[in-house]
């Protein structure tokens, strides 16, 4: 199956990225919904992915041999939602019915393939087992598809992430790619507080990883990044990226793990994005 | 019991390139043919029974048959949430054999012990719970379950166990097998539990007492109304298995039961809460009264 390049410029990448921005902003303010903070960290790499690397498509949804993306830190599922809707995967019916008692989408993705969600996610520590499951299936038959995993740092504490990443390493699973949302900041505080991390991509590269450091709000490094994986053995971005990203008093700021905006902090964010 | 599982998907897989096994790094000899027979198709994944299970679900969800092996408590605790949300809720091809069922590893203590898998199997959605009770059962099974759609966890004993066929039964997952027809009481037993029941029945009958006995082999799917059909019939039914009686076959009848209009009494056999006390299973067995003896006697106690 051959799918359509979407190949998008940088211009229409950040055009997307402010688009996406404002479609989060309003169903979280809309639903009184948690997460906006993590949400935006990731807007730039999931831009990336669904409108340049990923060869996935609404029309193809269960092609076997389409591009996996798991998105493991399911807490940021708005992000993941807002753009599915934008390359088409979701209708704004949908989007709609997020977090809406007898609605469509929860707050953490729920398995629906033929609507692009792959993985149901929320616990973390899950996705980059079941990628490596999948990239391993992909070698094992000769397929040439790549399972995209995204993660978060707090997730990084999970014990049984470790376990994926010295699975994948050992198999040299070179169409795995994991993605680290690195915004430093985790549930109840500063990852450096909680459980240093560092130095993340020395570990990964000990694992058998191919890991590289990238500004992950900078397209042009996001894009030179996913040019260059290593073609034989499994690859990680470590994504530096700011919690809250987009909205100034949102940034670095832990309370936007968890609150919503009221009406006033809503229009300014509003003010803030377009 | 645990070879003849092994020996049989080794057959199945030489016409079957979709399967897959997984091992957390137990299992010493027991995949050695279907390793050199299909070396990318078997895994030992390491001592990392999560990893294991989310591995099993992305070959799954990429159109693989997988069975993950270990001893219980690892398989199944270790490893309970991955089970719960990526191949439970995911309703996913994936077959779990746990071997070691209740105190089949005996002296190695009790965190080798499977007394609590079942009890939690049992909440899972979407989740087939089958028993097999000697190596012909096991198997029959193995093939079954080649074919058999959605998630299943298969509990089986280690080694040694006694044969309760002579060839290969008719054995169909959710369909209870009887295996002795009586008439005063019934009694539903549990994997190894059903050769002491067998046991038991015999005891029983040289005692005047008319024992039906059922190989209850399937916990889920349950068959609720051949429960209430065999209740209905018979005066006392008794439960026998070797898992904790909170959880067990014992819990499942008794919901059965009570929801129905049965009139009759009930009374499960089982494990308690442990004490401190070691031994060989057989050893162990017989301190928590799952002999046939001890067994036998308490029925005749309770009925006179």
């Amino acid at each position: 199956m051959t799918y359509p390049e979407k190949n998008a410029g940088l211009e229409e990448l950040i055009n997307i990225a402010r688009k996406i921005r404002l479609s989060i902003l309003d169903l979280i303010y809309r639903t009184r919904s948690p997460h906006i903070g993590p949400s935006f960290s990731i807007v730039e790499i999931l831009v990336a992915l669904y409108f340049r690397f990923l060869r996935a498509s609404p029309e193809q949804v269960l092609d076997p041999g389409r591009d996996r993306f798991i998105l493991s830190k399911g807490h940021s599922c708005a992000a993941l939602y807002a753009v599915l809707r934008e390359r088409g995967f979701l209708t704004q019916e949908d989007l709609d019915g997020f977090a809406m008692n007898g609605g469509t989408l929860e707050q953490h993705p729920n398995i629906d393939m033929e609507k692009g969600i792959e993985v149901s996610t929320g616990s973390l520590g899950h996705g980059l087992s079941i990628g490596a499951g999948m990239a391993l299936s992909g070698k094992v038959t000769a397929q040439n598809y790549r399972v995209f995993v995204l993660l978060s740092d707090g997730e990084l504490n999970e014990g049984s992430v470790w376990e994926a990443v010295m699975f994948a390493g050992h198999h040299r699973l070179s169409n795995l790619i994991a993605m680290v949302d690195a915004n430093k900041i985790q549930a109840l505080g500063c990852t450096r507080d909680i459980i240093n991390l560092e130095p993340l991509g020395r570990k990964w590269d000990s694992f058998g990883w191919h890991a590289q450091d990238v500004d992950g709000h900078n397209f042009k490094q996001i894009v030179q990044a996913l040019d260059s994986l290593s073609p034989d053995q499994p690859n990680v971005l470590i994504l530096h990226t700011v919690k809250g990203k987009g909205v100034s008093f949102m940034e670095h700021e832990l309370l936007w793990h968890y609150r919503a905006p009221n009406e006033k902090e809503y229009r300014q964010a509003l003010q803030e994005l377009k | 019991m645990r070879a003849s599982f092994f020996d049989m998907l080794v057959d199945l897989s030489k016409d079957r390139d979709d399967l897959f096994v997984l091992t957390a790094d137990l299992g010493f000899k027991l995949f050695d043919t279907f390793k050199s027979q299909c070396s990318d198709r078997f895994y030992d994944v390491g001592v990392a029974e999560a990893n294991m299970i989310g591995i099993a679900a992305g070959l799954s969800l990429t159109g693989r048959n997988v069975f993950c092996y270990s001893i219980i408590p690892f398989l199944v605790m270790r490893a309970y949430e991955q089970i719960r949300i990526d191949i439970a809720y995911h309703n996913l091809n994936v077959k779990l054999v746990g071997v070691g069922g209740g105190f089949t590893y005996g002296m190695e203590g009790i965190t080798h012990f499977g007394l609590e898998d079942l009890a939690l199997m049992r909440s899972l959605q979407n989740m087939s719970i089958v028993v097999p009770a000697d190596l012909w059962e096991a198997r029959k099974l193995a093939r079954i379950a080649c074919d058999y759609p959605g998630p299943l966890y298969i509990r089986l004993g280690r080694t040694g166990e006694p044969q309760i066929h002579e060839a290969e039964p008719a054995f169909e997952i959710g369909k209870p097998m009887i295996l002795r027809d009586g008439k005063q009481i019934a009694l539903i037993c549990l994997g190894n539990m059903v050769h002491i029941g067998l046991q038991v029945a015999d005891l029983l009958q040289s005692r005047g007492l008319s024992a039906t006995l059922v190989n209850m082999h399937t916990l889920k799917p349950v068959d609720a109304g051949f429960i209430r059909q065999l209740a209905g019939a018979h005066e006392w039914v008794f439960t026998l298995e070797e898992h904790n009686v909170h959880g067990g076959i014992g819990s499942l009848v008794a919901e059965v039961l009570i929801e129905s209009s049965y009139r009759g009494s009930f009374k499960r056999f089982g494990i308690p809460d442990l004490e401190k006390v070691m031994g060989n299973a057989d050893y162990l067995r017989a301190y928590y009264g799952l002999t046939t003896e001890k067994i036998a006697e308490r029925i005749l106690t309770l009925l006179h």
